[in-house]
Parts: C-alpha cells; sequence; structure tokens
C-alpha cells in the first residue's frame, strides 16, 4: 500500500460523522422531543442504526420520506404531513427538525413551511414546539450540526423573565454519565442547574414494564424557556470559544453573563470548573468532591510511574480531543499526535492553551484527520497508546498496541454510554484505565509473566 | 417439519381475531393513512388452489411514521456491493452516508491469500464540500478514483451516487467512463443510487444488479472445472452464512462459481455466466440478475433456502435433482446424513423449551420467510410477518407478476432490455429435461412467496411501523420478535426480547446445519431467558412486605 500523495482530496475512513447526527443527539436530549430529519428516509435510519449501537437504547427519528418528485417539486408537503403524524401518533412535546443534504441542496425554506404549517394548525390544538435547524453534511461535521441544534433551541425558546437563581450549562456532546455527574456537581452546589441537552435518561434509559414513545427525561421545556432569566450560562468547550453559541446568543438577547470554559477533563480543566461554581454559588466544593481531587491526585503521584513518557495519540471531536490532551499531558503521558475529522481551525490553538507549561514538545496537532492519515503518522511517531473511539480499533490492532476507548462511536465495548470523562471522577477512571493497559500490555508482551507489577 | 400440509396451513393461529387485531391497528390513524395502511395489512388466507389475498407493497412509506426501511444507496452500495472485497467504492458525497455504511452490515469474507485485495476495512469518500455542491463535483470525484487507484491499484472502482448528485447534475457514469480509459486496467463504473430515489433500499438492489450485470458479469469466459457449476445469488455472508454453505456445496462436490455476493470477489463476477445453475436464496434482493444471465447465457434458476436444517436437506436435494445425476444425489445424501445427527440432538433439546412458543418477523425482502422455517423446527409458530422492502411477488409468488402496475416510483428504476448473448447463449436443459424436472417436485423459475407457506390467519403486515410493532406486542405478547437494531430496544424495552436479523446480535452463522444449531440454541436462550420477571423491585412486586416493626 502506497503513502498517498499530498495534497489529495477524497477522505479514505474518515473520523468524523455527519452534521444532521449530532443535531438529533441534541435534540433527544429535550423532554418530551422527538428529533426529525427533512430529506431522503435513508439518512433517518442510518443515524438511528448508528446512534443505537453506541447506546443500546431505543433512538426514534422521524423522517420527511422525500422521493424523487419531491426532490425536483419540494418537500414542504411531506414536511407538514410528516409533522402532523409524529404530533398526532407520538405525542410530542418539541419536533426538532433538521435538514439533510437533500434539502438543503434543493433549497426547502423549513422554517417558512413550519411557519405556514402552525398558521394552518392555529386555533384548532396546542401543538408542540417546533424547532428547526439547518444542518447540511457538506458543511461541517456531527459536532457543528450538535452546537447549531443547542443554539436553534435557545434562540427559538428561550424568553426573558423575572431573574431566577438558575446557572444554564451547556455540556457539549459529552456521555450520559458524564451529564449524571454534572447534575450531582449542581446539585452538591446547591446550584439549580439548567443542563441543556440533557440525554442522560433518554440515551441511557431504565428497563420499564410498560414502554414509553418518547422516554422519559431530557430538559424540561419550561427549563429551557426560562434560560433566559438565569443568573449565568456555563459554556464547555475550547473550540467554541469566540464563537456564535447558544451561550453567545444568551448574552446577546438576554445579558445573561457568560462563563466559557474547556471541557473539565484532568485535574486543572476540572478545577477552572470547579472555581466558576465556587464563584456563582459563593460556596467551595462540596466536600465529596474535594475528597474525590484529593484521591485523584494522590493517584496521579501513585500512577506516574507505570506511565511516564508512554506516547500517546489522540483522536476524535476537537473539544474531547482537546480535555484529554489536557489530562494525558498532567499524568505524565505525551500526546504525540492530536487529530479529529472536524475542521474548526482552533484546535492548534486550544491544545497549545491546555498543554502549555507541561509538555519537552508539542504534540502534532491536526485537524481534517480521515484514519488513512493518521496511521501514516503513526509509522514515525511509533506511540504506545491510542485514545479515542471505536474506528480506530484496526490502527491499534496493526501496531499491537492497547486502544483507551472514549467518545463516540463506541460499538465494539459494552458500555460506551456509562464512560465517565469528566471532572475528577472520569479523570480518576480514565487514569486508571490507562495506568492498566499499559500494564497489561507490560505483562502480556513479557516472557515471564510477572505476577507482582 | 419443512413446510405445512394443507389442513396445518388453515387450521387457526392462535386464539384471536386478525380481523379485530387488524381494525385496533388502524383505529388510531387519520383516515387517509389508514385506508393506505388497511392494504398493507392482511390476514392470511389461503384457498384451495394456493392463492393467497392481494397486499400493497413496495409503496411509499408515510412520512413521519417511524419505520424500518432504508434508502436506495443502502441497497445498492450497503447491502449488494458492499459484501464484495476487491472492488473499491466510492461514496461520491458527502461524509454520513459513507460513514454508516462502513462495516456496518457485517458481511464476513476470507481473502484467498495475503496477494488477494481486501478493501473491506476501508471507507472512501469524496466528502463533498461546499464548494462542490455549488460549483459541481465531478473534478473532485475524478481526483478521488485517480487517488484511490494510485494507492492500491485495484481492479474495479465503482462511484455510488449520494443525494446532492442527482440534484447538481454530477455525471457519474461520464466520469466513469473517463476514468476507466484514463487508468487503462482498472474497470471503473458509476451507480445512480441517490437515496431518494424508489421507495426503499428495493430501488438500490435493483440499480446494483444492473450495474454488476452490465459491467463486470461475463468478462471473463474462462469455463472452471467442476461437473456442477453454480452460482449463489441473494447470499450475503451476514455472521459467515457464506462460509457454511460453501462448506456443504465442497463436501457435495458442487463448485460455486460466484456468490452474488457474499465472501464474494470482482473475477468470480467476470466469470459467473459459465455456470450452469443460479440459487436464489434472497429473491427480492437479486432475482434481477438471475432473469437477465437466464435471458442472455441460457443459466436457468431455482429458489433455494439455507435456513433451517430441513430447509437446507431441501436446497440440497433440489440441486441434485437439477443436475440428474446419481453420483451427486448420493453425495449429496452422505452429507444430509452426517449433518442431522447433531442438529437432531440440539432441536429436540431446544424444542422442549421452545415448544408452543410464538414469533413475529418483520425484516428484509426475504428473511421474514425463511426464518420463520427455523422457528418451525423447534416447535415455534410465526403468527405476524412482514418484510420491510419487498414486493408483492415476495409475498404472494412470482404468479402475480403479469399483474402488477409499475408506478411511478418504479419506472424511474432503469429496467435493462438484455437478450441472447449471439456467441455466449447456451441453453442448459433440453425441453425433454425441463418437462422432466418439472413433473418431479422441481420449480424452474419459481418463487411462491411467503404468504402461502403461512396459516391461514396470520397476520402479514407490509413495511411496519413502530407505532403498530408496539400496538402488537400490547395485543399478542409474543415471546419473540425477529427484526434489526432500530427495532431492538424499543421492542425490549417492552419485555420482549428481539433477534436482530440483519446482522444476527453479532452472532451467527445461522445459515446450513451448523448454523440451525447455533440458531435453535440462541433462542432457546432468548426466549427463556428469567430476566424479565425481575422488572419489578421486590418492593414493588410485595408492598405488604415493605416494613413491620418486630414487635407487631
Amino acid at each position: 500500500m502506497k503513502r498517498k500523495s499530498e495534497p489529495y482530496v477524497s477522505t479514505t475512513n474518515a473520523c468524523k460523522l455527519c452534521k444532521p447526527l449530532g443535531a438529533c443527539l441534541a435534540f433527544r436530549g429535550i423532554e418530551g422531543a422527538v428529533p426529525f430529519l427533512h430529506g431522503s428516509q435513508g439518512c433517518a435510519t442510518y443515524m438511528r442504526r448508528y446512534i443505537i449501537s453506541h447506546f443500546r437504547e431505543p433512538m426514534d427519528i422521524a423522517s420527511s420520506s422525500l422521493g424523487e418528485k419531491n426532490a425536483v417539486y419540494g418537500g414542504g408537503a411531506n414536511l407538514k404531513q410528516g409533522l402532523h403524524n409524529v404530533m398526532t401518533k407520538y405525542g410530542a412535546r418539541l419536533i426538532g427538525v433538521a435538514t439533510t443534504c437533500l434539502t438543503e441542496t434543493i433549497g426547502d425554506d423549513v422554517p417558512m413551511i413550519v411557519r405556514k404549517f402552525r398558521q394552518e394548525k392555529k386555533g384548532r390544538e396546542r401543538g408542540p414546539e417546533i424547532v428547526t435547524v439547518s444542518t447540511p453534511s457538506y458543511a461541517g461535521t456531527h459536532m457543528e450540526g450538535f452546537h447549531a441544534a443547542v443554539k436553534a433551541v435557545v434562540e427559538q425558546l428561550a424568553r426573558a423573565g423575572a431573574a431566577t437563581e438558575a446557572v444554564n450549562l451547556l455540556p457539549g456532546f459529552v456521555s450520559p454519565a458524564d451529564i449524571r455527574y454534572l447534575r450531582e456537581i449542581f446539585r452538591d452546589f446547591e446550584i439549580p442547574g439548567i443542563i441543556l441537552p440533557d440525554f442522560a435518561d433518554t440515551l441511557d434509559g431504565q428497563a420499564q414494564v410498560d414502554y414509553e414513545k418518547i422516554p422519559a427525561g431530557g430538559t424540561p421545556l419550561e427549563a429551557i424557556k426560562r434560560m433566559g432569566a438565569s443568573r449565568a450560562t456555563v459554556e464547555l468547550g475550547r473550540t467554541l470559544f469566540s464563537q456564535e453559541t447558544a451561550g453567545q446568543v444568551l448574552v446577546e438577547r438576554f445579558d445573561v453573563p457568560l462563563h466559557r470554559l474547556g471541557t473539565p477533563i484532568g485535574l486543572r480543566e476540572t478545577d477552572a470548573f470547579f472555581q466558576i461554581l465556587e464563584q456563582i454559588s459563593g460556596r467551595p466544593a462540596p466536600e465529596p468532591h474535594a475528597g474525590e481531587r484529593g484521591r485523584l491526585l494522590d493517584a496521579y503521584v501513585d500512577g506516574h510511574k507505570y506511565i511516564f513518557g508512554q506516547k500517546a495519540v489522540v483522536y476524535g471531536e476537537e473539544d474531547l480531543v482537546v480535555g484529554l490532551t489536557a489530562f494525558l499531558a498532567e499524568i505524565g503521558v505525551r500526546p504525540v499526535l492530536c487529530a479529529s475529522g472536524g475542521g474548526s481551525g482552533r484546535l492548534a490553538a486550544a491544545i497549545a492553551a491546555v498543554t502549555g507549561g507541561l509538555l519537552p514538545e508539542p504534540p502534532v496537532v491536526r485537524e481534517g484527520m480521515d484514519f488513512y492519515e493518521i496511521s501514516e503518522e503513526l509509522e514515525a511517531l511509533e506511540p504506545d497508546l491510542l485514545i479515542g473511539h471505536s474506528k480506530g480499533y484496526h490502527l491499534a490492532r496493526k501496531r499491537g498496541i492497547p486502544l483507551i476507548r472514549v467518545g463516540f462511536p463506541i460499538h465494539d465495548r459494552f458500555g460506551g454510554q456509562r464512560i465517565l470523562h469528566l471532572g475528577y471522577r472520569g479523570a480518576q477512571s480514565l487514569l486508571d484505565r490507562i495506568v492498566n493497559a499499559i500494564l497489561e500490555k507490560k505483562q502480556e508482551d513479557s516472557r515471564v509473566g510477572y505476577g507482582y507489577l | 417439519m419443512d413446510t405445512l400440509n394443507p389442513e396445518e396451513l388453515s387450521s387457526p393461529v392462535i386464539d384471536i381475531n386478525a380481523e379485530e387485531v387488524k381494525q385496533e391497528l388502524l383505529e388510531k390513524y387519520p383516515t387517509k393513512v389508514a385506508r393506505k395502511r388497511a392494504k398493507q395489512i392482511v390476514v392470511n388466507a389461503i384457498d384451495l388452489e394456493g392463492v393467497v389475498p392481494e397486499i400493497q407493497s413496495n409503496v411509499r412509506t408515510t412520512p413521519g411514521l417511524i419505520g424500518q426501511r432504508g434508502c436506495t444507496y443502502a441497497g445498492c452500495k450497503g447491502v449488494v456491493l458492499g459484501p464484495t472485497r476487491d472492488i473499491v467504492n466510492i461514496t461520491h458525497g458527502p461524509i454520513g452516508c459513507g460513514f454508516y455504511s462502513w462495516l456496518t452490515r457485517r458481511n464476513q469474507t476470507k481473502p484467498k491469500g495475503p496477494e488477494d485485495h481486501n478493501f473491506m476495512m476501508y471507507c472512501f469518500s469524496t466528502d463533498m464540500q461546499e464548494e462542490q455542491i455549488v460549483f459541481g463535483g465531478e473534478k473532485k470525484l475524478k481526483q478521488a478514483i485517480q487517488e484511490a487507484y494510485d494507492l492500491f491499484q485495484p481492479k474495479a472502482i465503482g462511484i455510488f451516487a449520494t443525494c446532492p448528485v442527482g440534484l447538481i447534475g454530477d455525471d457519474v457514469h461520464a466520469v466513469a467512463r473517463e476514468m476507466k480509459e484514463k487508468l487503462g486496467d482498472c474497470n471503473v463504473f458509476g451507480f445512480s443510487c441517490e437515496g431518494y430515489k424508489g421507495v426503499s433500499q428495493s430501488a438500490g438492489h435493483h440499480i446494483a444488479n444492473n450495474g454488476v450485470f452490465t459491467h463486470i458479469v461475463g468478462l471473463d469466459d474462462k469455463v472452471r472445472e467442476g461437473k456442477y457449476k453454480i452460482n449463489m445469488l441473494g447470499e450475503y455472508n451476514i455472521g459467515g452464512d457464506a462460509f457454511e454453505i460453501e462448506r456443504l456445496f465442497e463436501d457435495c462436490g458442487i463448485t460455486l462459481i460466484s456468490t452474488f455476493s457474499g465472501n464474494s470477489s470482482y473475477d468470480n463476477f467476470a466469470n459467473s455466466h459459465t455456470a450452469d445453475l443460479n440459487l436464489i436464496m434472497c429473491h427480492r434482493s437479486i432475482n434481477y440478475v438471475a432473469e437477465m444471465m437466464e435471458t442472455k447465457f441460457g443459466i436457468p434458476w431455482i429458489k433455494v433456502n439455507f435456513i433451517g436444517a430441513e430447509a437446507t436437506a431441501k436446497s440440497l436435494r433440489k440441486i441434485a435433482a437439477y443436475f440428474e445425476d446419481p453420483e451427486l444425489t448420493e453425495k449429496v445424501e452422505e452429507v444430509i446424513a452426517r449433518e442431522m445427527p447433531a442438529v437432531e440432538k440440539v432441536r429436540e433439546e431446544v424444542k422442549a423449551r421452545c415448544r408452543g412458543k410464538v414469533a413475529m418477523l418483520f425484516v428484509g425482502g426475504s428473511r421474514a420467510h425463511h426464518y420463520q422455517e427455523l422457528f418451525r423446527e423447534i416447535g415455534m409458530e410465526t403468527i405476524a410477518a412482514g418484510y420491510e422492502f419487498a414486493h408483492r411477488d415476495d409475498y404472494e409468488g412470482r404468479r402475480v407478476l403479469p399483474g402488477l402496475k409499475v408506478d411511478a416510483d418504479s419506472r424511474n428504476i432503469e429496467e435493462l432490455h438484455v437478450e441472447p448473448d449471439p456467441g455466449r447463449f447456451r441453453p442448459r436443459l433440453s425441453p425433454d429435461q425441463i418437462a422432466r424436472l418439472e413433473q418431479g417436485d422441481l420449480k424452474l423459475s419459481e418463487y411462491q412467496g411467503m404468504m402461502p407457506e403461512m396459516k391461514s390467519g396470520s397476520l402479514v403486515i407490509d413495511d411496519i411501523s413502530q407505532f403498530e410493532t408496539e400496538k402488537l406486542i400490547e395485543i399478542f405478547r409474543p415471546d419473540i420478535i425477529g427484526a434489526g437494531i432500530k427495532e431492538k430496544y424499543v421492542i425490549q424495552k417492552s419485555g420482549v426480547p428481539l433477534k436482530q436479523l440483519h446482522s444476527y446480535d453479532y452472532s451467527g452463522p445461522y445459515a446450513g446445519f451448523k448454523g440451525a444449531i447455533n440458531f435453535y440454541r440462541e433462542i432457546d436462550r432468548m426466549v427463556n431467558s428469567k430476566v424479565w420477571k425481575y422488572l419489578k423491585a421486590p418492593w414493588q412486586e410485595h408492598p405488604e412486605l415493605a416494613a413491620k416493626y418486630v414487635w407487631e
């Protein structure tokens, strides 16, 4: 197999997913919501099957099921019929309509079609909220789709009102386990939080006696409407800094103060997060969390001898990569390549900001990467471990090094939705997994087979 | 055991009025939707001539009803062309379509040696960006083809169009022709399989069939050695099914020229017209190739089914009957006799625990039919079944073909006009032979469909929606449902186990004799699981035990 000639244009084994998928995930984190894709039915089917293979939970996405005729004459009628059916059949309280390549290319004006639909329905029934977001896959990845949907929800639903004590938390695309932990942190700080989106229950639900068409949980609609009256917003993700995000909308429209932080992975980024919460709540970090921080630091000391100087390649969504890199740098692992299929243009600066002063030499940072290119880079870098989602498995196998599975999608291991990445507790769990992966490899490779390491 | 006798077929299913159930399914729909669905939900009834009621199928899904179907691209690239290991498949479009069809069907392949190309692990895409949507993507596509060629030197490159491609007017066929000429030693062909074409993935199967037949079949006339040469059509090697079937062919001395397309290679396709018999597994996805090969090269086809031990034995006997060679018959009987004891041992053991339980199957274009046999073998009855993307002939049998109306959606898909090849058309059977075979049990070019093999009074539901599935569970509480991953967790949240019959729950094989054993065990594990009875915590189950003082 040859090396790719540069520059080249095709993508081989992508390290990104498509834009409407991110939007569907975000909509799924709202109470009573049904994600709806305006396009060919294949999009809904493909994204459902993909999301389900990670979360092992129902994931309903409705579709306007456009055919050739609609592609020529426009999909308005199908969209209206589809919205009507979702309203009557599923009892949705919110329908999140995301566009697809098809409807963006033919130029359907979705906000206008929805306005007309509402007018036609007016007076007859109290319909669900309908939020629309433009998500053509040819401009951006699933993460752009995710953030666009969160922003659209805030833009289209949040209102001004009498000031409340609530704090808005926009965590980005993290796991259900992460969201549950964030809720716990807010509870312990006694901060009433509005987490958007919150798919902790909708994408990691309980076994049920009676099936519910739309799973319980999600950010309450009433809470979203009150987001304009909250006392502050905390928005996570360094590549979002200076961007036109949901948090920014809340500043511009309702003067809600915005705190922008990195995704709190590892000690320092989590410290920054807790500091903001201390500041907002006016109280010190609650004891259980301070204790967790102490134990984490203790484990950093204990684990250091096993992993110091190990070389790691990190890949996946940009903000996840930034957070993981910050964490790796602290524990003495050397990130040698930070790669993402995303292309925000802000990855390098964010990595530099979180690794400054900790690394002897900065890692190679690459946006717009696919796995073929990552594979090429590996040959010279000779890493000791990979950190990322399931799609990197073949690289790990080829090189005979461990893969620490994080993020999305994870479809070759069990429990991907329960992986904890954030905070002191998440760092502890990641540290244990990394140390043990290195130990296991050492043990397996040893001819002696030491039993005491 | 294998198929039901007329008396069994007409005996009522279970103590439930299927007409009433149908009404219950329809009553919540708006009138227009209810009227449409009423034609797609049918209570089976088999008359004395074996004729079944008409069912509407292969029609558009109603927007907003969450269903099972995929798109034309999925049928073309994912299903039919996906399993071939040495064709570089380039998705021309934005990234999602390629990503979601990257190894997700779990079709396996076994390269013949280290030199044999295997691109199964790769997902090639032009990753279209806004610039290409505005100014056209042909230039980028050409570059992508050149890059794929430079990297891998494949024998062939397939280009698959996604939704935007047709809309912006990129001509994948013109690009393919140009690049084929430029590269010289690489066959390049395009598929206009935009997702919005047709009503389901079925359109994609047809487009794929046309492409494979036009661009590959017949390119290599070398005749391979072997007395009984066959092709296996509509077998996609999910979970290693094809490996098990190949093992049986080999043991019987049957030479497999090509499979369409499980564990297949480009060269196999090119050479497939030299076979003497085509076997069809999945009638829906592949019958076009079989018919075109019969017209052009004179190869007859028969319907087979390797899902179910009895069905496997029957299919092997059909092949033997076709070749009319005692040597083959003897060999086939020897293999069946060798394999059956192990099957029967497990079957009896499992049957004792599964007998009388009921299943529902909503899957595919043939699986909803084929898997009924496996369930029947362990004493389980399928009380409701339906396909995701099949046509009337798959339900009612090919006898309905002459009367089928061609609607606008089907008219969009090209019907190739095929004529006998002047140099290579060779009838494999004499008229005498045909008459003799037809007098026996062997029906050429015949598929009777699913409904004539289901009991009267069972429910047949085409393109089922999530809403209807939930209703059916409420009414019947089946012991198991066979469908796909999209349905799996909805159904399991309702307390009913779901067997994934597209990807086999990452298990398998289920074909042939060894596959039947795997399936019996798997179903036994699922329908006899005790987990569901723990849904309620003890304090919910017996509230009276909750709190009590010792002195009470």
